[in-house]
């Protein structure tokens, strides 16, 4: 007898519009002290059934078949009262974003005390005693003194801590953790996948994980199952899957991933994900393809980046003592080579994109300098700046928020051209913007949609496409891909290789994701805390780390490839179809 | 702290300087004075003479200046009527008003909360129809149709209430006559307060709604369903508190507008506030009761504003007020 029996499970979203299926019949099983990886890819319904399991589908969702058992007890079904005696007190959840999973307005204590008392029927005094200890125990340095304080306090690892001693704060058999390090840099989450795994075999208890990362499952997870669109499709030992995976989804997710140990030429083309449309053109024998001498072009540095210093104030006063600030670049020094992708990577906060944003003239330096091109651009009126704007273009993180909403996709692209008048009539115009969305695989006829209408990997594509309208020579990429699932990543990060080889691009890759930055970058600078600390080829980084933080941060590279050999030629083979 | 306050006060400063201006510089468009402060058998001779005594006759810097320097002494002027300072005829009057608005806001704050947090928990229930149906009704209809409508029905055709005045006041400390310890007083009190909040009462049921809708939707309160809280507790703390933070500000905003709401409703329920009063200033062209009329609320303005940003600071832990002040 299993801890947790999900079988058949059918969820449903009824509309106007008719049923959508968000889950179609799934089957598995969580035993005591095992964790179950639920993997998949954005819409597979994997967070959707770890929600059905404590009855907090989003409405109007429903369970339309199936049952689930906990310790052999039906609990589908249950609503109200019923359910929340189960919830906390037999199955705890550890939500995504633990910036947002805390209430802001009450402090830690109030937050433990409150789900401490109702699932262990505690009194007051000994539900504090019980929330120190569980602090204690899921490693936050004093306690006593932190419990008093409120969320906006703790760091977003700290405060992931607190959310999973809340989780485990009513004894639960089982825990269901949705994406628990998704929001968090990368050496947190070694700390936090740890601390998971630690509790949940010291203490016996089931875990449900559901991620979209293969190299959180790597860590982690005893066993995994496979969802997409809705259904399960592979379930087995995490090493199974991993390195002999069966179904063909599940083979082309696992080729997808950034290897960690060879740099490819291009990500092998996975099936499975939505096809690119419209037809590659011949970019060298086409406007886009005609560079212009521009500056000094024999040089053989097109970027130089020299002492730039950067601070934002955090505290404003009167008094010059009294202000405070944070340093987001220190000195930062770098060169980029033409036609190399430079990268620069380091966890958040670490002032990467601050630096992106002083190269393409955003953020004024306090001292330093930008040349391009042989030519200084630090400090340019706007109307001298407008020559470069056009040769540096950025590619923004979020393809959700960097695009004008009430702007057809067209117009969007269309823009910097207009505005730079660099074609010689409006017919150019629309045949450039046609051959663009043609290039990038969008299709010529999705000019007229809106940018709601795409998906998030549509989306950056259009972000693209805008970006080269200029006919830029470089080209600022600042997190491209980490909004968007694996496969649609490995498809966006061919098109950007692509391009960069047809239109000779030099290119400046921003990420925290080391896997990508290997795959993608001929050299690395390392940032941290706003300083450069490490610059290099990118595989001399990676096999032979100077500096103490860039060891720290490749050995918390997660891997998904170092459990066997066999997954390689796996791979290997998955590659060449 | 201490920063945010003189901050505060500075910017108070400027606000009431601003005030002084525009309120000074209309009041040459209001009407003769003259033709008030003195009879119809006064010859043109002697209004003139009169209208240099008082300083009508100078140019309106001059004029200004001199209210200005007056005014920093805490001297907004004599009112041509009462032949009494402006500002103590105000202040005689302005219990009547404070009380009355202080009634309103109770009013406000019992229904609104409870009857928004009821239309955000059950959305599609007929208590919730209704309650969003009769809100729309109120802010249709005028306050002035809403006063008359209620004397007519509770005091004309019920007679349970009192349809005019404040009734028996009591004095505390002797500086502020109250209705508020008599039961004569409170019985006045009900109409008029009832009718000046009917104005704000469909806002605020309608921003209490919408903002606990979407916090309901946010991740926290999902989390607090997640840990296996009481349903009472997850409506009542974690969402409350957090919808109340958009609604204090409003809130604070509102409440100065009512001091201004109530010149309608205390000139249909004759109540003797400082709104009545100015009504009657303007009637009589007694431009220095005007103008220490507007200053003295945008005064009030300023005050309930700043004491509604530091309620928000003692709120919302991430607010810190030396911060805010930026």
């Amino acid at each position: 007898m299993s801890l947790l029996e999900v079988e058949g499970l059918r969820i449903e979203f009824p509309s106007r519009h008719g049923t959508a299926v968000a889950v179609k019949g799934v089957s598995f099983t969580v035993e005591k002290g095992e964790i179950l990886g639920l993997v998949g890819e954005s819409g597979a319904g994997k967070s959707t059934v770890g929600n059905a399991v404590i009855d907090l589908l989003s409405a109007p969702g429903v369970i339309a078949g199936g049952n689930i058992k906990l310790d052999n007890q039906t609990i589908s079904g249950l609503h109200g009262e019923a359910m929340r005696k189960i919830r906390g007190r037999r199955i705890g959840f550890i939500f995504q974003d633990p910036m947002t999973s805390l209430n802001p307005l009450l402090t830690i204590e109030t937050q433990m005390v409150e789900t401490i008392m109702v699932n262990l029927d505690l009194d007051k005094a000994a539900a504090f005693e019980k929330a120190i200890e569980l602090l204690e125990s899921v490693g936050i340095p004093e306690p006593a003194i932190r419990i008093k304080q409120y969320p906006h306090q703790f760091s977003g690892g700290m405060r992931q801590r607190v959310v999973i001693a809340i989780a485990l704060s009513g004894d639960p058999e089982l825990i269901i953790a949705d994406e628990p390090t998704t929001a968090l840099d990368v050496s947190i989450q070694n700390q936090i996948l740890e601390l998971i795994r630690e509790l949940c075999k010291k203490r016996q208890v089931g875990c449900l994980f559901v991620t979209h990362d293969m190299g959180v499952i790597a860590n982690v997870t005893d066993r995994v199952a496979v969802m997409y669109m809705g259904d399960l499709v592979e379930l087995g030992t995490t090493e199974q899957i991993l390195c002999r995976p069966e179904h063909p989804y599940t083979q082309s997710l696992i080729s997808a991933v950034p290897r960690t140990d060879v740099k490819l030429h291009r990500f092998p083309s996975v099936e499975y994900i939505e096809k690119a449309e419209g037809h590659q053109i011949d970019v060298k024998n086409h406007w886009l393809g005609e560079q212009e001498v521009f500056g000094n072009p024999s040089g053989d540095v097109l970027l130089k980046v020299k002492d730039v210093d950067l601070r934002f104030e955090t505290q404003s006063a009167f008094f010059k003592k009294n202000r405070r600030y944070v340093q987001a670049s220190n000195k930062v020094s770098f060169d980029v080579r033409p036609g190399e992708t430079f990268g620069l990577v380091g966890e958040s906060g670490s002032g990467k994109s601050t630096i992106a944003r002083v190269i393409a003239g955003l953020y004024p330096p306090d001292a330093g300098s930008i040349e391009f091109a042989g030519q200084d651009i630090t400090r340019l009126t706007e109307k001298e700046r407008k020559p470069f704007r056009r040769q540096i273009q950025m590619v923004f993180q979020n393809p959700y928020s960097s695009m004008n909403a009430r702007m057809t996709v067209r117009d969007i692209i269309a823009e910097p051209i207009r505005f730079h008048d660099l074609a010689e009539s409006e017919r150019q115009v629309n045949q450039i913007v046609s051959d663009l969305l043609d290039h990038v695989g969008l299709g010529r006829a999705s000019g007229v949609k809106y940018p709601h209408e795409f998906s998030g990997g549509q989306r950056q594509r259009i972000s693209i496409a805008r970006a080269l309208a200029t006919r830029p020579r470089f080209l600022i990429c600042d997190e491209p891909t980490s909004a968007l699932d694996v496969s649609v990543q490995a498809q966006i990060l061919n098109l950007l290789k692509d391009l960069q080889e047809e239109l000779g691009l030099t290119m400046l890759f921003i990420s925290h994701d080391l896997p990508v930055i290997l795959q993608m970058c001929d050299r690395i600078g390392v940032m941290k805390m706003g300083s450069l600390v490490e610059t290099g080829d990118t595989d001399r980084i990676f096999s032979d780390p100077q500096h103490e933080y860039t060891q720290h941060l490749i050995s918390m590279m997660p891997r998904v490839e170092n459990l066997s050999h066999e997954g390689l030629e796996i791979e290997a083979q998955v590659a060449h179809v | 702290m201490l920063l945010f306050l003189m901050r505060r006060l500075m910017q108070g400063l400027i606000v009431m300087f601003v005030i002084s201006i525009i309120s000074f510089s209309i009041q040459d468009n209001l009407g003769d004075p003259l033709r008030e402060l003195v009879g119809q058998s006064v010859s043109e001779a002697e209004r003139q003479k009169l209208r240099d005594e008082i300083g009508l006759n100078d140019p309106f810097l001059v004029q200004y200046s001199r209210f200005l320097g007056n005014a920093l002494q805490g001297d907004l002027g004599q009112s041509y009527f009462f032949k009494e300072p402006a500002l103590d005829v105000i202040f005689a009057k302005m219990p009547a008003t404070l009380e009355l608005v202080f009634a309103a806001t109770l009013i406000i704050i019992l229904v609104s909360i409870p009857a928004g947090v009821y239309c955000a928990i059950r959305p599609d229930s007929w208590g919730t129809k209704l309650i969003l149906g009769f809100s729309i009704l109120g802010i249709s209809v005028p306050v002035f149709l809403t006063a008359i409508f209620s004397i007519y029905l509770f005091s004309i055709e019920l007679g349970w209430l009192p349809s005019y005045g404040r009734g028996e006041t009591t004095s505390v400390f002797g500086l502020w006559e109250s209705g508020l310890f008599t039961r004569d007083g409170l019985l006045h009190l009900i109409l008029p307060a009832i009718s000046l909040a009917s104005i704000m009462l469909p806002l605020f049921i309608r921003l209490i709604r919408s903002e606990m809708t979407e916090v309901l939707h946010t991740e926290y309160v999902k989390f607090a369903k997640a840990k296996g809280l009481k349903k009472v507790r997850i409506y009542f703390l974690h969402a409350l508190k957090n919808t109340m933070l958009p609604v204090i500000t409003v809130g604070g905003v509102q409440i100065g507008t009512m001091v201004a709401y109530t010149i309608l409703t205390e000139t249909v329920f004759q109540w003797p506030g400082m709104g009545f009063l100015f009504l009657e200033a303007v009637n009589r062209v007694d431009t220095p009761l005007i103008v220490a009329y507007l200053i003295v609320v945008g005064g009030v303005f300023v005050v309930v504003n700043t004491l509604v940003d530091l309620l928000y600071g003692l709120v919302n832990p991430t607010v810190r007020l030396a911060r805010t002040a930026q």
